[in-house]
């Protein structure tokens, strides 16, 4: 649905985005990762028609994305990093206004403009003018926007940013709710994000594709070692010694205020580590199971932070 | 169309759903209304006078003493108006983000140059008409010939289309929306006064600038002439305005 190759951006010297290439099947929702200014944004303009590429081709719905832009806008809903909202209209109205430069048919826009605002749960809140409504709510508008015209593919940028948990979450329900019914792309920072809403990622870095695949496809490659990361009451360089003693265990390593503990695959030693934590009296306060991809975003996002 | 038209309406909406329509209306309505008042209670007094001679009733003219004078008067007030009407038609969408919106959108350019432009002429047609209103006493209590008050209203609303053509022009040009018409005052200043300097130079070059210059093409209106010359002025000069502002937008598509 979504298909780029050897995609590249340069403003004057800075190279933006390098040489990129990825695929997002029909139907998925997949997740562009990469830390702040890895090229996630100008990505996804270029998607949308909003910038032209250097080089390098992009297909959207089976559209060109230089030859056939306007075949590609109507095939795509955009929230773009700064949700465009016009403050001084009401939610209806300004649904009704993208509904008509979407070109949706006039005898449908009533009713697009119903469902976007039952999808992104606006309905008590159509009246109101977006100036007045919360920073959630716009970003609602925002999403409700992408939608209206019934695109076949969503490309969300960064549509949890700045929320408070409880909007997170809501958003989060909201676009997995959107599963199935639309292809949608979003980018973000925050791993957890892709974890729990996203089927596949694209992991860039500086304009780099550093890895792409569904979440399983990257957790098989990846994960060669199986481990977790404990949190205790009492976890010095000392207490984490103790587990180097444990059989089994291939590598302890003291990270902040969290032990992570690895050993090799196919095998379970969690229930190990809590006993020896439980007789040494260590004080569990966390136990988590250490994902390979996030392993491997550590390892992009410290890389980013050497250079 | 549909798509300018939609356009046309969000930026109408925006102009009355802001104070700004009404405040530049206002004060638009209230600058008019003055100096029409203080010109017919001038004219008043002249023409007692001159009606007590034979000699000069004869000249007694409201349309040169009132209507073209009064003309002149509101273009100058147009130079301070057509910057305000314009300013934010693009420089706020850019400032603001939502040009994302429009240019993710199956919007052409020209749609949206247009439906901009639109809105902001209609604005100026709506001003104009409502000062319209002021010269039905001058016609219930007075003669005047309505084909120069025609064509003068005319000339005000070519010469609207030619300053709000600049305005949309510089608004492309900045996300500031003071930068956008202040460029867009010294412009339009500067195309008043290059005929006071036609004045003393000459040559062809004394022609060319003059041409340049509204104030001539203003003239004859104002007189109720009619020239072909004119109009080709108005028209290509704002034409060339819309078509700077398609161009700018555009650049941002070279690759």
């Amino acid at each position: 649905m979504i298909e780029v190759r050897e995609l590249t951006k340069r403003y004057g010297e800075h190279v933006a985005v390098n040489n990129l290439a990825f695929k997002v099947e029909a139907g998925r929702i997949w997740g562009l990762l990469g830390p702040n200014g890895a090229g996630k944004t100008t990505t996804m303009r270029i998607l949308t028609g909003y910038l032209p590429a250097t080089s390098g081709r992009a297909t959207v719905a089976g559209f060109d994305v230089f030859d056939r832009p306007d075949d590609v806008k109507r095939s795509i809903g955009y929230l773009p990093e700064i949700v465009p909202l016009y403050l001084d209209m009401t939610v209806r109205g300004y649904l009704a206004f993208v509904a008509e430069i979407k070109q949706v048919p006039k005898a449908r826009r009533k009713a697009a403009v119903a469902r976007a605002l039952e999808a992104a749960g606006l309905k008590d809140h159509a009246g109101r003018l977006i100036k007045n409504i919360s920073r959630g709510y716009k970003q609602r508008v925002g999403i409700a926007q992408a939608m209206i015209h019934d695109p076949k593919v969503l490309v969300l940028d960064e549509p949890t940013i700045g929320l408070d948990p409880a909007q997170i979450r809501e958003i989060r329900e909201l676009i997995r709710g959107l599963r199935g019914e639309h292809t949608i792309l979003l980018s973000t920072h925050i791993l957890p994000e892709v974890t729990q809403v996203c089927d596949g990622v694209v992991i860039i870095d500086r304009g780099r594709l550093m890895a792409s695949g569904s979440l399983e496809e990257l957790a098989a490659s990846f994960e060669k070692s199986d481990g977790v990361l404990v949190r205790l009451r009492r976890g010095g360089a000392e207490e984490a010694a103790l587990f180097r003693g444990l059989p089994g265990v291939d590598r302890v390593a003291l990270e902040g205020d969290e032990i992570r503990i690895e050993w090799g695959r196919g095998r379970d030693l969690r229930d190990d580590v809590a006993r020896l934590a439980l007789d040494k009296g260590l004080g569990i306060k966390e136990m988590r199971s250490m994902a390979g991809i996030e392993d491997l975003y550590m390892k992009v996002v410290a890389g980013g932070l050497e250079q | 169309m549909s798509n300018v038209m939609s356009l046309v309406k969000k930026e109408l909406r925006a102009y009355f759903s802001s104070p700004v329509a009404y405040v530049i209306i206002s004060g638009f309505l209230l600058l008019v209304g003055y100096f029409y008042y203080s010109l017919i209670m001038w004219f008043n007094g002249a023409a007692m006078q001159m009606a007590q001679n034979p000699y000069y009733a004869q000249q007694v003219n409201i349309n040169e003493m009132v209507f073209s004078p009064l003309f002149h008067n509101m273009t100058i007030i147009l130079i301070l108006v057509a910057p305000l009407l314009t300013m934010r038609l693009l420089a706020e969408e850019k400032k603001t983000g939502t040009d994302e919106l429009l240019y993710t959108s199956p919007l052409s350019i020209g749609e949206i140059v247009l439906g901009k432009y639109l809105a902001a002429l209609i604005m100026w047609a709506v001003m104009l008409g409502l000062t319209a209103i002021l010269s039905i006493f001058a016609f219930a209590w007075g003669n005047p010939e309505p084909a120069p008050w025609l064509t003068g209203y005319l000339g005000l609303f070519l010469l609207g289309a030619l300053f709000l053509a600049i305005g949309l022009f510089f608004s492309s040009l900045t996300e500031n929306q003071i930068v956008a018409a202040f460029l867009t005052v010294v412009t339009l200043l500067l195309l008043l006064v290059l005929s006071w300097v036609t004045s003393s130079g000459g040559g062809s070059w004394r022609s060319v600038v003059s041409y340049i210059s509204f104030s001539e093409h203003f003239e004859d209106m104002t007189r109720g002439i009619l020239d072909t010359k004119d109009f080709v002025y108005y028209a290509s000069f704002s034409f060339f305005g819309l078509f700077l502002a398609h161009s700018v937008l555009q650049s941002r598509r070279w690759r």
